[in-house]
């Protein structure tokens, strides 16, 4: 008896982590794809390779552009071509050392890799030159502003040639630069990474390990920060923001991210695009003044998220105050639906993913529209469905949202340009197009502002987007968990991060 | 006995086979392109069109099914869209998880059902019947993503006993393991639990009643004795035929059990792939499903004939 007893008590009370080595445990939304990032095309990828993989360059909280692999870079005067200077004594993972000629092989394979995912990201990229061990430069088929942000995510995550060297599976050892090497990683379970000894700023790296695991229930999640089996969860739901910040052992962390939610219209993709919304910016107009986005975020986001009226979040030095959250203005919108001619109820189909969250966003659209004359049928679809009805056109209006990205291009240029990639609505406009190629090829920010606020202007009118709100990244993290700071691209920096327990 | 047995394995190949028809004829009618699920944020249309070239998306159904068909006799299963693992390897990793869970769940449902069943018959219509009955129907009838949260945010959260989630294989750490594994495996074993209850009860019941019993009874063999040797051997027939084919409930058991207290097995796998349109990793598990699911039917029978000596000789 006293022996079962001692078995029962051991299994309850044995602690679950070896002490001594400082580990931190956080909780991911989503179990990251191929660890490789060339071919790495989920957001939740990234976090992990923040640890994992050194970039060229990285982004402060102002999301300027700073070093990291590269000490220093000028582009020259034409714009074509981008000279770095490499730090020196970087080592990889594999024990190989970091210099010009491993920038070389990067950037090649990222170009020419089969299924590599960032040949757009570095299209402009023509040849690279070995200038010595420490320069590089990337040559371009012609002017391009955005090729640097490229270079401060995936596309400029540098890996140990020697790791991708022909017949190697790189993902599955994955060998980079960055302040944590790879020890394991078992599919939807965890990834395990510790402290990377030779790592070049070894000295802000506090941590000896840490394990990211993939947690898809919120709630779920929530609870394995609550009982200290995590120290810190990525996109906290903002419903649960009282019961983190009610609890003395955990905080809330949280900053602006650079993404946004917002309503597609389908303008021109297929049958499904004649409705009155389709057919007449005015109506959209009108739906879009129907909405209190404050309402939204106060409602379902606790007032954690920002409302939107625009592609560049207020971190964003392309953000313009003139194209700010539109205040709601019912009588307005009756106005332009009168004007427009349209019957009312003017009726719509809102496509919504199935998340308990995107649901309630569209039935406060639902009723904060209908006082301005639109009959909104919210259907519900499961994610994967969403997305491709959406690029099918099979749908007149979708909720969809987007990660965002530092450079401005990476916010609109892909939406709402003729016949691009995610421009499901098939909005086109040959004005909107020529400034936003434009903007891709103009160095100066000042000048690339002007062309990006005289797009927006045209899109203001236009509306193939309604946009809604900017997401926060929301953090639960553990009292013991210092030094951690929140970044607008949701990124999780480890540098200087410690962890008490 | 063998000949039987030959009979039964010759039937269970065109089963499987119409099974890997149906379960490839289902994934393609799911709506959503799974290179557009896989792509992400990534949408290069030139990219996409590489993938889906790469993946032979554009073959005909037929030609794409055969493909399978060819890989998976030479036990190769194809590869994970998403991670880019063979499904084999994948399906390897995740199967110990889930037959852990599956065992330990099994035997609290046994430990739980089959007493509680016998008392409940031989006490039948009394307050302890009653109350088993109750106790039975409930473990039925909650579902288990309800009774799973509700565990967690009570032993994990409020009382901080046990992991609220994960896995640790039990060649690793075997407490660590236990401890992870029993919340799920208790949420997972009280439904079946019910299930077994009630069919011991209903089994002990007509036995209780033959004419053996009482002729046991008036020899005046104990009461202890009458029940578990005389009754229970006799009412174990239906319990083991049951218990074998609670295999196929265990299994999807699995599927929300792990989802709730995420728990890399055989379930979250299959469930992650659908929603991610992974279709070989769903066809791998739903087949390696599929044969197990058959096999154990297999394990029913045989038991069934080994525990009642009249079938033998059929």
């Amino acid at each position: 008896m006293t022996a079962r007893l001692s078995l029962i008590a051991a299994l309850l009370l044995s602690t679950a982590t070896a002490a001594g080595a400082a580990e931190l445990r956080i909780g991911l939304e989503n179990d990251p794809d191929t660890l490789d990032p060339d071919r790495s095309r989920l957001f939740v990828g990234r976090i992990v390779f923040t640890a994992l993989c050194d970039k060229l360059v990285d982004v402060n909280e102002k999301l300027e552009i700073v070093p990291q692999l590269a000490t220093d870079w000028t582009q020259a005067e034409d714009g074509r071509s981008i000279t770095f200077t490499l730090r020196e004594g970087v080592k990889f993972h594999d024990g190989t050392a970091f210099d010009a000629e491993a920038v070389k092989a990067n950037i090649e394979r990222s170009k020419t890799l089969e299924d590599s995912v960032r040949k757009s990201e570095l299209a402009s990229v023509e040849s690279v030159d070995v200038i010595s061990p420490t320069e590089v430069r990337l040559n371009l088929s012609a002017p391009d502003s955005t090729v640097i942000a490229q270079l401060s995510d995936r596309a400029g995550m540098m890996m140990s040639p020697a790791a991708f060297a022909e017949g190697k599976d790189f993902s599955s050892a994955p060998a980079c630069s960055g302040p944590f090497k790879f020890v394991s990683r078992v599919a939807q379970d965890r990834i395990t990474l510790e402290r990377f000894a030779d790592y070049w700023n070894a000295d802000a790296i506090k941590l000896d390990r840490v394990v990211y695991l993939p947690i898809t229930d919120t709630t779920v999640r929530l609870a394995n920060l609550q009982s200290g089996d995590l120290d810190m969860i990525n996109q906290l739901a903002a419903t649960d923001i009282p019961a983190v910040q009610g609890n003395a052992n955990l905080r809330v962390e949280q900053v602006t991210g650079l993404g946004y939610q917002g309503i597609y219209f389908n303008i021109d993709n297929g049958p499904q695009s004649e409705n009155p919304l389709g057919q007449d910016a005015r109506v959209r107009q009108a739906l879009n003044l129907a909405i209190d986005r404050n309402a939204i975020s106060q409602v379902v986001f606790q007032g954690a998220f920002t409302p939107a009226g625009q592609p560049f979040p207020p971190s964003s030095y392309y953000y313009n105050e003139a194209f700010a959250a539109p205040e709601r203005d019912v009588e307005k919108a009756k106005a332009l639906l009168a004007e427009a001619g349209v019957a009312t109820p003017v009726n719509v189909d809102l496509q919504v993913a199935t998340r308990p969250e995107s649901q309630q966003v569209a039935q406060m659209v639902q009723a904060m529209a209908a006082e301005a004359g639109f009959n909104v049928n919210i259907v519900a679809k499961e994610y994967a469905t969403l997305v491709s009805d959406a690029a099918e056109g099979s749908f007149q209006t979708s909720a969809q949202g987007w990660s965002g990205r530092i450079d401005p291009d990476g916010n609109l240029h892909q939406f709402v340009t003729t016949g691009a990639g995610f421009n499901d609505s098939h909005y086109s406009n040959p004005e909107v197009d020529r400034l936003l190629n434009e903007a891709r090829t103009i160095i100066d920010p000042a000048q690339r502002k002007e062309r990006y606020d005289a797009a927006q202007a045209i899109l203001q009118q236009d509306l193939p987007i309604s946009y809604l709100y900017y997401q926060a990244w929301l953090y639960g993290v553990d009292a013991g968990v210092e030094g951690f700071k929140p970044y607008p691209d949701g990124m999780i920096r480890l540098q200087n991060v410690t962890d008490a327990d | 006995m063998l000949n039987l047995f030959l009979r039964r394995v010759l039937v269970a190949i065109p089963t499987i086979l119409l099974i890997s028809v149906f379960v490839f004829a289902l994934q393609k009618l799911l709506p959503g392109d799974p290179v557009l699920a896989m792509a992400g944020e990534e949408r290069d249309p030139v990219a996409l069109a590489a993938i889906r070239e790469q993946l032979g998306l554009n073959d005909p159904l037929p030609v794409q099914y055969f493909r399978w068909l060819a890989g998976a006799l030479q036990g190769d299963l194809g590869t994970s869209l998403r991670t880019g693992q063979p499904v084999t390897q994948l399906i390897v990793q995740k199967l110990p998880v889930t037959l852990q869970l599956g065992v330990m769940a099994l035997l609290i449902a046994l430990v739980i059902g089959i007493p509680a069943g016998i008392i409940s018959a031989v006490r039948k219509g009394t307050v302890t019947d009653y109350a088993a009955n109750m106790v039975a129907l409930s473990g039925m009838s909650i579902p288990n993503f309800w009774l799973g949260i509700m565990l967690i945010m009570l032993v994990s959260v409020r009382w901080q006993l046990l992991p609220a989630s994960g896995y640790v294989p039990p060649t690793q750490d075997f407490v660590q393991s236990m401890r992870t594994m029993i919340m799920p495996a208790f949420v997972l074993g009280t439904g079946l639990a019910g299930a077994l209850m009630r069919h011991t009860r209903s089994s002990m019941l007509g036995v209780l009643k033959q004419d053996y019993v009482r002729t046991a009874r008036a020899k005046g063999v104990p009461e202890r004795r009458v029940v578990l040797k005389h009754a229970f051997r006799n009412a174990l027939t239906p319990i083991v035929t049951l218990t074998a084919l609670l295999f196929g409930e265990l299994i999807a058991g699995a599927v929300l059990t792990e989802q709730i207290f995420t728990i890399p097995g055989f379930g979250k796998l299959v469930v992650d792939a659908v929603f991610t349109r992974d279709y070989a990793v769903v066809q791998g598990v739903v087949m390696v499903t599929a044969v197990g699911f058959i096999l154990m039917n297999l394990v029913a029978d045989m038991l069934y004939i080994l525990l009642n000596p009249r079938l033998r000789s059929a």
